[in-house]
């Protein structure tokens, strides 16, 4: 069960010619694969189109109805061998995922695709996370566009553009036999907008109809001597095939006025912040109407030499507004320019940074840099001068506290890193290599754990060096999620460590769920799940790699238990790597499954137990050690409003869920008396109540009985 | 300071009919519900004939993590303007934010400009890890950044919008949908905000009560709420029996003889004291008060510290004064509070214990448990079979039977190990205050206050302990410089400023170096 429902929203997918679509980017571009005839989608989620492959899944009965068939890939690999289909078939595909981690993985597919060539339309969508509130490296997914020879549409970001580079980059692509790249940003796919519907197509052909009509062609497989032959047709027929097709069809646009002397070049996406930075120089309405002469690439690869050159023609200076690093367009630009002994001046990185997100301040200090050197004249004065006195405003880089994300509120992975810090206390600190997921929140205070973190399933794999000679030394310690362990960890990592004998300790967070991407089902989770086949057991998929010393743990919320096992793990003299399976339900998913069906029980009469936790202020003395070793945000700090005490108490707020992670760690770590565990009975049993009512007449008579003897201040 | 020195004046220019681009970005705490605030923004102003476009970065990756959510709307007139797809630095008309520190990055990251951002924020704070993970206090100066708002911002609205929500029933996005309405920021009337509620469909009722609790606030109609400080919970009020009432009354009259300015600590510290142990007791710190007293002048500064950690050194953390808080009637009254349990519900309460060797044998007579602690065997023993965690259910009868015993050996505490240990600590303290208050009364002062660095148990109460050792230890150092006092002070600054004493110990490294 993914995190966000869009069970409403995909009605919306079935509209028609005439009415008007609403709702997010993601939304937006499954409609477009429907639109164009699609026969089969794949992908792997991450941010940011982990939506648009929740929408996918929600709308499966909405593709069945059309003969689309939709697949949840194992990965990214998985999901771009999936376009296979489309090799030999006039079928259109698409798959979609994290852009540039995902394509990554991909590429050794992607390579063999884009060297076979395909006959249907076949579209990979990147999801780029790029920028503020990235998770992932910094790099450029261009460079597999131009490596692999796959053309990349980088459309403007609102719906009617993106929608319109779906339908494009089919035909493109089944009119070059290229795969084609569809890069929409982060903020593009959760952009709200509307555009104007067209009915559905079922598809041409299905892949069933393919399956009962095979066909095979040896010129599309990737094997020599075709592969000879592919990096020719790649250059002589595909290329000038998709070159004709972009000016052709008027792929790019041209904006402004064309016998301006100056003249930007930029990416698709970076359009509207182009034309908000002109607005704010005065140069641009608010509806994008400008004098500024521009070439706004939505197809950034290939670029088409004759449409730059002429572009370029007549003109004093060009400025290429490129987002991130290398700046690959403005080489290929600069190339064309020198080959055909132009003299225009070109500008680029330099006058825009190197790299970084170009955000509104960026694009403003840019294109106002580039302008006051080539065309002062165009800067309205108002601009360049002012009398206004800039006001001091305080700086508070000193008072702010960072907030990074963490584990959020009852998260069964905090109970882990905290038995991992205790086991540190006892036998000092180790290698810890950690692994994608929302368990590398684990590098953050107050857990501070974790040195690397080399890719998806990784996590025991980047551990693989370290090789004790002392085979009672220290051992690595590595984690990986259920995501993870799945995706890649089960070969790359279980079973390397199993064929070159660590003896190091592996810890599987398993939470049920594809939990950092957005609690997707994987094929160990324990929810039965319709289309898919869930419930495969971790533990007997390690045994079955050949680990030997296996513990499974399924409360991580035993500390105890968790800290002991990580403890044995560490010091026992088997050999072999030690794989901990650390399984509890990941939280938010709990709580989505778990509070509609008590609320509902409650309702009915029926006897339900909510569970949350609580500190008792005056036995708590305020030193936090609780909160060292947890971090949960209802686990908070508080005034006591009593003058005789200095500092805040531990508190525990209303969005507590019960977990039992506080006073698990205060028992394990032996900290404090301070946690309670209150549990509240709704529609309790008679014999209960009964029960309860004596128990609390004897004791409240033992109370009074002593409150009579002494002194009370309370 | 940050000036704003650009040289570009950067100002977004209207339309031809004189329609402006309304840019709004809220910044909150992921989890929070800042998508369903947009929604709601968004919603209003297509409603009200404006175009609209919302953009978030997704909280997958940013769990409890700041979030930023985007909107920008105009009047409609028939053509689909150029939106932006994030805030810019200078260019934001409308800034929200879920939380005061959230309200102050906004400030930090320049998205609040003056003579332009109408600033909406909630004054409520949800401390970060790095604020809750400091042995001290750890937390944020909250008045800078309402200092910087008023400076930043060209019209600021700022208040408890939290509590507003939960005094409603309902959730912050609420209370800031309806501070966002009454603002005026927004040329949106009322009732086209309810209406959009009412169609949300969820939570309608208390949705609407924040709602217009807020706005009334924002248009000043009705006040904001307390800040949090001010509206903790009762005060404690003292139970005296009948039988103790006189020896209540002679201490009552000695504390009435202590100069003015130290008798209200003194009287919560005489209050705290009695109510831990008995009378007497209250008299033995009655009497530490008064041999502070006689060393000190006015304006009694050091007394008044005397009043406050004398109580706190005798009140010490040990098992039976745990007992006897979990098993009062006051505790299990204010825990159906926090929990919120209704009259026709059970409440249920486990405690966590985990009682060491070291707790048993302290908790014993004192010949006895010095006894037990020299025997090694014993503790091992203790070890592999009762060292664990123990859950006592305190609303069952056995549960509280057995705290309720424990809690009743009070008044054989004084003969207890563990008093006799705690009671040299303190002796010696405090006759290490008493001399130094002869030549330097500030710097005794600030030894009284390092009591403040001994809390917690077992491990932590034991690191606490060599803390506040280590800086009373400086003592001889400092001892005679002028600015002892200070220096004194910035050593337990350091102390509780993080847990391994790496910055205590840099600190003490100082001193000795000018001291040698």
């Amino acid at each position: 069960m993914a995190e966000r429902s869009f069970a409403k929203e995909v009605q919306k997918l079935k509209q028609g010619e005439g009415e008007t679509f609403t709702g997010e980017g993601i939304l937006a571009i499954t409609k477009a694969l429907l639109e164009n005839g699609v026969g089969y989608v794949g992908g792997y989620q991450g941010s940011p189109i982990s939506h648009l492959m929740d929408v996918l899944a929600d709308a499966q009965e909405i593709l069945g109805e059309l003969g689309v068939h939709f697949e949840a890939s194992a990965s990214e690999a998985t999901a771009t061998a999936m376009l296979a289909a489309s090799v030999h078939y006039p079928i259109r595909g698409a798959v979609t995922f994290k852009s540039v981690v995902g394509t990554n993985v991909a590429s050794d597919a992607l390579s063999n695709l884009a060297s076979g060539g395909v006959t249907g339309g076949a579209l990979i969508i990147v999801g780029e996370d790029y920028g503020e509130g990235s998770s992932i490296m910094q790099e450029r997914t261009y460079a597999f566009a131009m490596k692999s020879q796959v053309w990349m549409l980088d459309p403007r970001p609102n719906l009617p553009s993106i929608v319109k580079a779906v339908g494009d980059g089919f035909e493109l692509s089944e009119l070059s036999n290229t795969p084609v790249m569809l890069q929409v940003g982060i903020r593009s796919c959760h952009v709200h907008g509307h555009f104007e519907a067209s009915d559905n197509k079922r598809p041409e052909m299905t892949v069933s109809e393919a399956l009962e009509n095979p066909k095979r062609k040896l010129d599309r497989i990737v094997l020599p001597p075709a592969t000879y032959i592919h990096e020719a047709e790649k250059l002589t027929k595909r290329k000038p095939a998709a070159e004709t097709f972009i000016v052709e069809k008027g792929i790019n646009e041209r904006f402004g006025n064309a016998a301006g002397k100056v003249g930007l070049i930029l990416q698709g996406g970076t359009y509207n912040t182009v034309v908000r930075a002109l607005n704010r120089l005065g140069l641009a309405d608010l509806y994008g109407d400008t004098e500024i002469d521009m070439l706004v690439l939505n197809c950034v690869y290939p670029l088409v030499d004759s449409q730059i050159l002429d572009f370029c023609a007549g003109k004093d200076a060009v400025l290429i507004i490129e987002e991130g690093h290398p700046n690959y367009i403005e080489q290929q630009v600069a190339h064309m320019l020198y080959q055909s002994g132009k003299t225009v001046k070109l500008e680029g990185k330099g006058k825009l940074p190197m790299g970084g997100e170009y955000t509104g301040q960026v694009m403003v200090e840019g294109l106002g840099a580039f302008l006051s050197e080539h065309a002062p004249d165009l800067l309205p004065v108002a601009k360049v001068a002012t009398n206004e006195e800039p006001v001091a405003i305080p700086d508070l880089s000193k008072t702010l506290p960072a907030r990074p994300p963490g584990f959020c509120t009852g998260c069964p992975e905090r109970p882990i890193f905290a038995a991992t810090k205790l086991v540190e206390e006892e036998l000092g600190a180790h290698h810890i290599s950690s692994d994608i997921g929302c368990h590398l929140f684990s590098i953050m205070p107050p857990f501070d754990i974790g040195a690397t973190t080399m890719g998806y399933g990784l996590g025991p794999a980047s551990a693989a060096a370290f090789h004790n000679e002392n085979k009672k030394g220290r051992r690595a310690i590595s984690f990986v999620g259920d995501g993870g362990f799945w995706h890649n960890g089960l070969t790359s990592s279980v079973g390397n460590a199993v064929f070159n004998k660590s003896d190091n300790v592996i810890v599987i967070v398993d939470n049920f769920y594809s939990s950092a991407t957005g609690g997707q089902d994987i094929l160990s989770s324990r929810a039965v799940n319709k289309t898919k086949q869930t419930q495969n057991s971790i533990v007997d998929a390690v045994k079955g790699m050949g680990v030997k010393w296996v513990r499974q743990i399924d409360r991580t919320y035993d500390v105890t238990k968790m800290r002991d096992t990580l403890k044995e793990a560490l010091t026992t003299e088997e050999e072999g790597p030690k794989v901990i399976v650390a399984s509890s339900e990941c939280m938010l998913n709990k709580q989505r499954r778990v509070k509609p069906e008590l609320a509902k029980a409650a309702k009915e009469g029926k006897r339900v137990v909510r569970p949350r936790f609580g500190v008792d202020e005056d036995v708590c003395t305020g030193d936090h050690a609780c909160m060292r070793l947890s971090g949960c945000p209802s686990l908070s700090v508080k005034d006591t409003g009593d003058p005789l005490r200095d500092d805040p108490v531990a508190a525990i707020d209303q969005s507590c869920v019960g977990c039992g992670n506080c006073g698990e760690v205060a028992d394990a770590a032996v900290l404090c008396p301070s946690f309670y565990q209150a549990e509240i009975v709704t529609n309790p049993t008679e014999r209960e109540t009964r029960r309860a009512a004596r128990s609390r007449r004897i004791i409240s008579w033992l109370q009074r009985r002593r409150d009579a003897k002494r002194v009370v201040f309370a | 300071m940050n000036m704003q020195t650009k040289p570009l004046i950067a100002r977004r220019s209207p339309g031809p009919d004189g329609e402006k681009i309304i840019t709004l970005a809220a910044l909150a705490v992921g989890g929070q519900g800042g998508g369903v605030l947009t929604n709601w923004i968004v919603d209003v102003a297509e409603a009200s004939g404006y175009r609209a476009q919302s953009t978030s970065v997704a909280g997958v990756a940013q769990r409890t993590g700041a979030t930023i959510y985007y909107v920008e709307m105009c009047r409609d007139t028939g053509r689909m303007p150029v939106f932006s797809l994030s805030p810019a630095i200078g260019d934001v008309d409308i800034l929200m934010a879920s939380e005061l520190m959230e309200g102050g990055r906004a400030i930090l990251r320049g998205f609040v400009t003056p003579g332009r951002t109408t600033m909406i924020a909630s004054t409520h704070r949800i401390p970060a890890v790095s604020e809750k993970i400091a042995p001290g206090d750890g937390r944020a100066n909250g008045r800078e950044v309402i200092e910087a708002m008023g400076i930043a911002a060209d019209h600021v609205v700022a208040f408890d919008m939290e509590t507003v929500a939960k005094q409603a029933g309902s959730v912050i996005s609420s209370s800031l949908l309806g501070a966002l309405a009454g603002s005026g920021a927004l040329p949106f009337p009322r009732e086209s905000y309810e209406e959009v509620i009412r169609k949300s469909g969820r939570g309608v009722e208390a949705s609407l009560r924040a709602f217009g609790a807020a706005y009334e606030i924002a248009t000043g109609v009705s006040p904001a709420p307390a800040p949090e400080a001010e509206a903790v919970a009762p005060v404690p009020v003292l139970h005296v029996p009948e039988k103790l009432r006189a020896q209540w009354a002679a201490l009552e009259a000695r504390l009435a003889t202590l100069p003015a300015e130290v008798r209200e600590m003194a009287a919560l510290g005489l209050k705290k004291v009695v109510d831990y142990q008995d009378m007497a007791y209250g008299a033995d710190y009655l009497g530490m008060v008064e041999k502070a007293v006689a060393v000190d002048a006015a304006p009694f500064t050091m007394s008044e510290a005397a009043a406050k950690y004398c109580a706190r050194a005798l009140c010490y953390d040990d098992i039976l004064r745990v007992a006897d808080i979990k098993t009062r009637a006051a505790r299990f009254a204010r825990v159906k509070d926090e929990v919120l349990v209704k009259d026709d519900q059970i409440l249920m309460l486990t405690e966590y214990f985990h009682p060491r060797f070291e707790e048993l044998a302290t908790t014993m007579p004192r010949g006895l448990g010095r006894w037990m602690q020299s025997r090694k065997g014993l503790e091992a023993w203790y070890g592999r079979h009762f060292d664990k965690g123990r859950r006592v259910r305190t609303d069952s009868l056995s549960g509280f039977v057995l705290l309720w015993l424990v809690s009743s050996l009070r008044p054989l505490r004084r003969r207890l190990l563990r008093h006799d240990s705690e009671m040299r600590h303190v002796s010696a303290w405090f006759d290490t205050v008493l001399q130094t208050a002869a030549s330097d009364r500030a710097l005794a002062t600030e030894l009284l206050a390092n009591y403040r660095l001994i809390k917690g148990y077992s491990d932590t109460h034991a690191r606490g302990l060599s803390k506040f050792a280590k800086v009373m230890g400086a003592r001889d150092l400092l001892a005679g410089r002028p600015d002892a006092a200070d220096w004194m002070r910035r050593l337990r600054t350091a102390a509780l400023d993080d847990v391994e004493g790496t910055k205590l110990d840099g600190a003490l490294a100082t001193v000795r170096s000018f001291a040698a």
